[in-house]
């Protein structure tokens, strides 16, 4: 299950994920839907973009320009967050959305919790992949932990003090 | 000051609404520590030797008289009936109950107050100049702009979760006041050749473990372009800082890794697709924070009131007193005068609720309703009649806050050490009680003259001991605490970081080092030399030589029992609130 669109949505996508010691090039890549880390991506590259459906995933320490001239072919762009304090991927999902316009759905995964899903849902994600260990509609609700925001960010093109007219009282 | 508009308001409460169902997910065991733990830090919310510490954030150190009442209502409902203020400009708590918790962020948004991101690994609270807007040096007004940027950091969505914690200070001043130069980023207001306001940017200063002076990134930043400057510099920096080694990864040590030139390049890089954008600040919007900061209802005065200057002729402990705690202003008949919470006996930075409750009155009184707290851990009364000083003194000196002391020796910064911090390796309150007693008489202090003695715990610096005149360090050998002494560090225009001297000394020692110190500057200076001129112009040596010539006694009373009751945690019962006992 995944949370799509502000909803709890049956997910049919797989995030592949190498073990240890597999090489990129000789990954074996099922059929079907599938999410592959930029490395596959990078190595099978001429035979993965025959896919008519294929999504890739990034890691925190990678780069968001690594994609910059293929991000049409990606029905998914996954950002992986391999702890949730780890908020790197927030810059990554920042750079996807505003500096190189991706429109496709942009996905959380792995250490993705209820908490910082307000955030994520600000840096441009719209799919989120919780723990598979939590509750996900608990971690549906926090998309709606804040109403107004200072700032701008890939969900707001303007800071607040653009948005509205400022100074009022209660 | 600035005060809330609805959407403030609304923000606010959110985020309390939001914090409450967090604690109650970690009580109902929903949350592990581990997720709760980054989670209560972004609300100020440290787990501590004895009990939960709550800091409050107070955005570059001003209070209204109101907001200091709560603190003292905090201190009585939810805690011992005092609280500490910080090097930060904030204000802790020592004993709450995690229970209480979203109660008290709860009667702290009914003023206009919050915790936000007081720790973890974002955007701390960005202080300023204590004398901001009332300082004769002033180029403009910082607080505008802190206030601007206070709104832009809270809750950034992209900089909630960076390497590490990630602070800011403002001057608007030709002096430094804000210790901008030992900042993540120092903002100095600066005006071009147009007489246009812009900010010199300064970045990857820092003390804790590796203290580094800031390097200039830019020499004049639009103030319209304060957000998105800043905010390239945090992307940069959340990207590339390092996230491997926790010592490691402060700004400071990315600009470095990169050198100023190349860390300047990838900031301006990524400058150039914000810059002039939707987040360029609108002069609508700085006019509409600026008009929170416009100058009170101010009197047609004039300086040198005659009962003022008669008092200070017939008596030595106001003459002191004026001295020291009473600072110029730019409006004619105004002072601005420094509440001292640094009387011997008492933890710097400690105010009773009492304290509090009176210094609200005082500054409804004397000072337009407004306070300030300083990164030295007193309290400010910006606009102060002439021809109320008098009075003022009188009062404070009842309140035990009249302590002739700003800028001297028992000034102490000072962390709350091992008796609280659970990083301490070593005791500071109690230290700097005993480097109090021992340096008490006050006409000894203003001989000595302007001295900044700044003690922290660990190496983690609260205390800022790496920019003290003097700076004790508190460090772990074998279990044992040991103090390390350092001279040469300053803050403000002539930063610079303190050598330590030699090897360290115990507890019951360090008074005594400090005494040699001092003899050889009375030795040693000239005239009106302070004893940082004196280490700047004489080096080291004969300092180190003379403290190590002759075995350093340890003080009998420092040493004996009651003193020792202290080392290994405090005195005190754990309360059982938190989690963790």
């Amino acid at each position: 299950m995944i949370i799509k669109n502000k909803a709890v949505t049956e997910g049919d996508w797989t995030v592949l994920r190498l073990n240890e010691g597999d090489a990129p090039e000789s990954a074996e890549v099922p059929a079907g839907k599938v999410i592959v880390p930029l490395k596959v991506w990078q190595a099978q590259r001429d035979t993965l973009q025959k896919r008519t459906e294929l999504g890739v995933w990034l890691n925190s320490d990678e780069r968001a320009e690594d994609l910059q001239h293929d991000l049409a072919r990606f029905a998914v762009i996954a950002v992986n967050f391999p702890k949730f304090a780890d908020g790197r991927g927030y810059s990554i999902a920042y750079r996807l959305r505003v500096r190189l316009g991706y429109r496709g759905e942009l996905r959380a995964i792995g250490d993705v919790l209820r908490d910082q899903i307000f955030y994520l849902q600000r840096v441009g994600f719209d799919a989120f992949e919780p723990r598979a260990d939590k509750d996900i509609h608990e971690a549906l609700k926090g998309l709606s932990d804040f109403s107004l925001t200072y700032q701008a960010s890939a969900d707001q093109a303007t800071p607040l003090f653009r948005r509205v007219s400022r100074g009022g009282g209660l | 000051m600035y005060r809330y508009d609805k959407f403030d308001h609304k923000i606010t409460a959110e985020r309390v609404a939001q914090f409450r169902d967090q604690v109650r997910r970690r009580l109902s065991g929903e949350l592990t520590e581990d997720e709760f733990r980054i989670l209560r830090l972004q609300n100020g919310l440290y787990m501590q030797i004895h009990a939960y510490m709550l800091r409050i954030a107070v955005p570059y150190g001003l209070v209204s008289a109101a907001q200091m009442r709560m603190f003292a209502h905090i201190a009585r409902k939810y805690d011992r009936g005092y609280g500490h203020f910080t090097t930060r400009q904030n204000i802790q708590f020592n004993w709450l109950k995690l229970q209480d918790a979203p109660d008290v962020l709860a009667d702290l948004a009914s003023v206009e107050m919050h915790a936000n991101q007081t720790s973890g690994n974002c955007i701390r609270n960005i202080t300023s100049d204590e004398f901001a807007g009332v300082a004769r040096d002033e180029i403009a007004d910082p607080r505008p702009y802190a206030e601007i940027l206070r709104q832009w950091s809270t809750f950034h969505p992209e900089f909630a979760y960076l390497p590490r914690k990630f602070k800011f200070a403002i001057t608007g001043a030709t002096e430094d006041r804000a210790a901008i130069a030992v900042h993540d980023i120092g903002l100095a207001v600066v005006k071009n050749a147009q007489g246009e306001i812009g900010f010199r940017v300064l970045v990857g200063g820092g003390l804790g473990r590796t203290p580094i002076i800031g390097t200039e990134i830019c020499a004049f930043v639009p103030w319209q372009h304060a957000i998105t400057y800043m905010e390239s510099i945090l992307r940069v920096y959340n990207e590339y800082g390092r996230r491997d080694n926790i010592y490691k990864a402060r700004i400071k040590i990315l600009v470095k890794a990169l050198g100023i030139e190349e860390f300047r390049r990838q900031v301006e890089a990524d400058w150039q697709f914000t810059k002039d954008g939707p987040c360029t600040i609108t002069k609508e919007e700085l006019q509409r924070v600026a008009a929170c900061f416009t100058a009170p209802a101010y009197e047609r005065l004039t300086d040198d009131d005659d009962a003022v200057a008669a008092l200070q002729r017939d008596n030595k402990a106001f003459a002191n007193w004026m001295k020291r705690n009473v600072k110029p202003h730019k409006v004619p008949g105004y002072a601005a005068v420094v509440l001292s919470l640094k009387k011997t006996g008492i933890a710097p930075g400690d105010a009773t609720a009492e304290q509090m409750d009176a210094a609200a009155q005082l500054a409804e009184r004397f000072s337009f309703g407004e306070l300030r707290i300083t990164h030295m851990q007193n309290l400010v009364l910006a606009d102060v009649r002439q021809s109320d000083l008098i009075e003022l003194w009188q009062v404070a000196k009842e309140l035990g806050m009249a302590t002739a002391n700003i800028g001297l020796l028992t000034d102490i910064i000072c962390c709350p050490g091992g008796d609280f911090c659970t990083l301490a390796n070593a005791r500071s309150i109690p230290l700097a009680k005993a480097i109090a007693e021992r340096f008490d008489n006050i006409d000894f202090q203003h001989d000595i003259g302007e001295i900044e003695l700044n003690m922290s715990g660990c190496m983690n610096a609260c205390g800022h001991h790496h920019v003290g005149h003097i700076g004790i360090l508190g460090v772990d050998k074998d279990g044992t605490e040991w103090n390390q002494i350092s001279i040469g560090g300053a803050q403000g225009n002539e930063t610079s970081l303190g050598k330590v001297i030699g090897r360290a000394f115990t507890f019951a020692q360090v008074p005594e080092v400090i005494d040699r110190l001092l003899q050889v500057y009375v030795r040693e200076r000239f005239e009106d030399e302070r004893f940082i001129d004196t280490v700047r112009r004489i080096g080291h040596e004969p300092f180190k030589e003379f403290v190590y010539a002759t075995p350093v006694e340890e003080d009998a009373k420092l040493a004996a029992a009651e003193y020792a009751l202290l080392e290994k945690g405090a005195p005190y019962d754990t309360p059982y609130y938190s989690p963790r006992f």
